[in-house]
């Protein structure tokens, strides 16, 4: 029983360690920095200061925040009109395929979204197959200029998010317990109240975690932009990999990933709170 | 809705899921660099691929770092399933929460964190670093997957084994590992394919040096769209393809 003892108090020593070193350790030095000043020689000197915070509100970076913002919640918008039918159907469906449909949607779900969204432009170039398509189809007489704009960065991140918003309404839609809807039909509820009333309500909690896995990546997925969006579409994460790698301007770059930090904190207490219930983590999966 | 329609429906979300990485493949067979139009059947685009002696050592980066990462972050993220699972301990709430928030929290917050703690630690940016971070960001992956099996397990069988005068690490070794290993392998495959195609993360934390597939591409589709890179892209969507096909398919077999 000695054994035991040891062994449970190394195993859990290791967990914690590691996620003190690689997971705590990190984010406090990344509040740290942002509350330090961009340095002449090394990458920042030791003051404490709210000048990254205070310039956050100046006119450029507040409006990359708003159309970073305005992107990302268009994306998580139509992400869930085009996702809740689609889980829906799947969930709800007595075909012997379901397994194999619910695959379909698990592989794009596990496919790098680099190489996704690489096929968007190959699709979306002027000599990609999509013009090529409408010309031969007679839609249209001139290539299209499809790339290197704010709608083809809007059609890589639906492309790349939607199975994330699928499988967690999936999980949530599949354990909706249908004599819940039968109930409100036998007492007069029409389809609209059925909807409205019941089945939103208890879908919520996967609506809230799909939009969860949607939003924050649409917000910091930097290679979508770069490569579907041209110089006009830079979203936040593109300011962050900017303030790093180019501008060197640390604490800057600390502050913006706080900033998504905190919204994240909000959302997930949304999502906590809907859920109410500790729900198992895996129904986000 | 009625039945067309429904069918309908999943048509077209499956086609827009499909159609874009469909014609990525055909064009990856087409004996034409630049044309739309096909001009016959070739293997070019893959033969040019084995011959890139440049490309066959990022790769094989790629695969040294993402067997690695996926066996450690499997053994780590096993331990925390069955620690959460098992074990009463002050603070199993919050690593519960901590794994949660793991999984939600955007790459790019993670990846700005291991970039500075690795810079205040003064490491050199390449192999090390991003195996570190490789691990850390499974981790969470495989500990949810392990975790959602092991609460289907039956309690009385660890009482058994105790009663029997198993430790606690014979009750893993022989009990636990055995009835969870299609869980566990599942959590492997997935952490592997992660490793793999992790794009934003690797981006801050390895250096010039130490180049992968995931960012080796990147710097090759921002030049352009070539037939070189729909036969890598290809390849790598079958990796992942077999992946989780193999997940899947271990995950049903016990359920």
């Amino acid at each position: 029983m000695k054994h035991d003892k040891t062994f449970k108090f190394i195993t859990i020593g290791i967990i914690w360690l590691w996620l003190a070193i690689f997971a705590v350790a990190p984010n406090g030095l990344v509040f740290l920095t942002s509350l330090l000043q961009q340095g002449d020689n090394e990458l920042v000197r030791l003051q404490l200061t709210l000048n990254s915070y205070l310039e956050l509100f100046n006119a450029s970076y507040l409006k990359i925040f708003v159309h970073s913002l305005l992107l990302a919640g268009c994306c998580t918008v139509l992400c869930i009109l085009i996702g809740y039918p689609f889980a829906f159907i799947i969930a709800r469906s007595k075909s012997r395929y379901k397994g194999f449909l619910l695959f379909l949607v698990i592989i794009p779900f596990w496919t790098s979204s680099l190489i996704r969204s690489y096929a968007i432009v190959a699709m979306l170039k002027t000599k990609g197959i999509l013009n090529s398509l409408l010309m031969s189809l007679g839609v249209i007489d001139q290539p299209l200029h499809l790339l290197y704009s704010s709608s083809a960065v809007m059609i890589g991140l639906v492309y790349s998010l939607l199975p994330f918003m699928i499988l967690p309404l999936y999980a949530n839609i599949e354990k909706l317990d249908l004599r819940l809807i039968d109930a409100a039909r036998d007492l007069g509820a029409n389809k609209r109240t059925v909807l409205l009333r019941i089945i939103l309500p208890l879908t919520w909690p996967g609506i809230i975690a799909g939009s969860m896995l949607v939003f924050l990546p649409a917000m910091s997925m930097f290679y979508i932009p770069d490569l579907l969006g041209g110089a006009k579409s830079v979203l936040i994460g593109n300011l962050i990999q900017n303030q790093f790698l180019t501008a060197r301007n640390w604490p800057m770059g600390s502050a913006l990933s706080v900033m998504l930090t905190v919204l994240m904190g909000l959302m997930l207490i949304m999502y906590w709170r809907s859920a109410k219930r500790n729900q198992d983590t895996r129904d986000l999966l | 809705m009625n039945r067309l329609t429904r069918i309908a429906y999943l048509t077209a979300v499956y086609l827009f899921f499909y159609f874009p990485i469909g014609v990525l493949i055909v064009y990856s067979f087409n004996n034409a660099s630049y044309s739309l139009l096909w001009h016959g059947f070739t293997l070019d685009w893959y033969k040019e691929l084995l011959t890139d002696t440049d490309l066959q050592s990022v790769a094989w980066h790629s695969l040294s770092v993402g067997l690695l990462a996926a066996t450690l972050a499997t053994i780590l993220g096993t331990l925390t399933a069955v620690s959460l699972y098992r074990y009463r301990f002050r603070g199993r709430q919050l690593l519960h929460g901590m794994i949660f928030v793991m999984i939600v929290s955007p790459d790019i917050v993670m990846a700005i964190s291991l970039l500075i703690l690795f810079s205040t630690l003064k490491a050199p940016l390449g192999f090390w670093t991003l195996l570190l971070s490789h691990i850390t960001f499974c981790m969470p992956f495989v500990a949810v997957t392990v975790y959602s099996r092991i609460a289907g397990l039956d309690k009385n069988i660890f009482e058994a084994a105790k009663d029997l005068g198993a430790s606690d690490f014979t009750i893993l070794w022989r009990v636990i590992i055995p009835l969870l290993w299609p869980a566990i392998l599942a959590g492997w495959l997935l952490s592997f394919t992660l490793s793999l195609d992790d794009v934003i993360i690797s981006f801050f934390v390895t250096g010039p040096d130490f180049d992968i597939l995931p960012l080796k591409i990147f710097s090759m589709v921002k030049l352009g769209v070539k037939p070189e890179i729909n036969a890598l892209c290809t390849v790598m969507f079958g990796l992942t393809l077999l992946m989780v096909l193999l997940a899947q398919l271990v995950l049903r077999k016990k359920q």
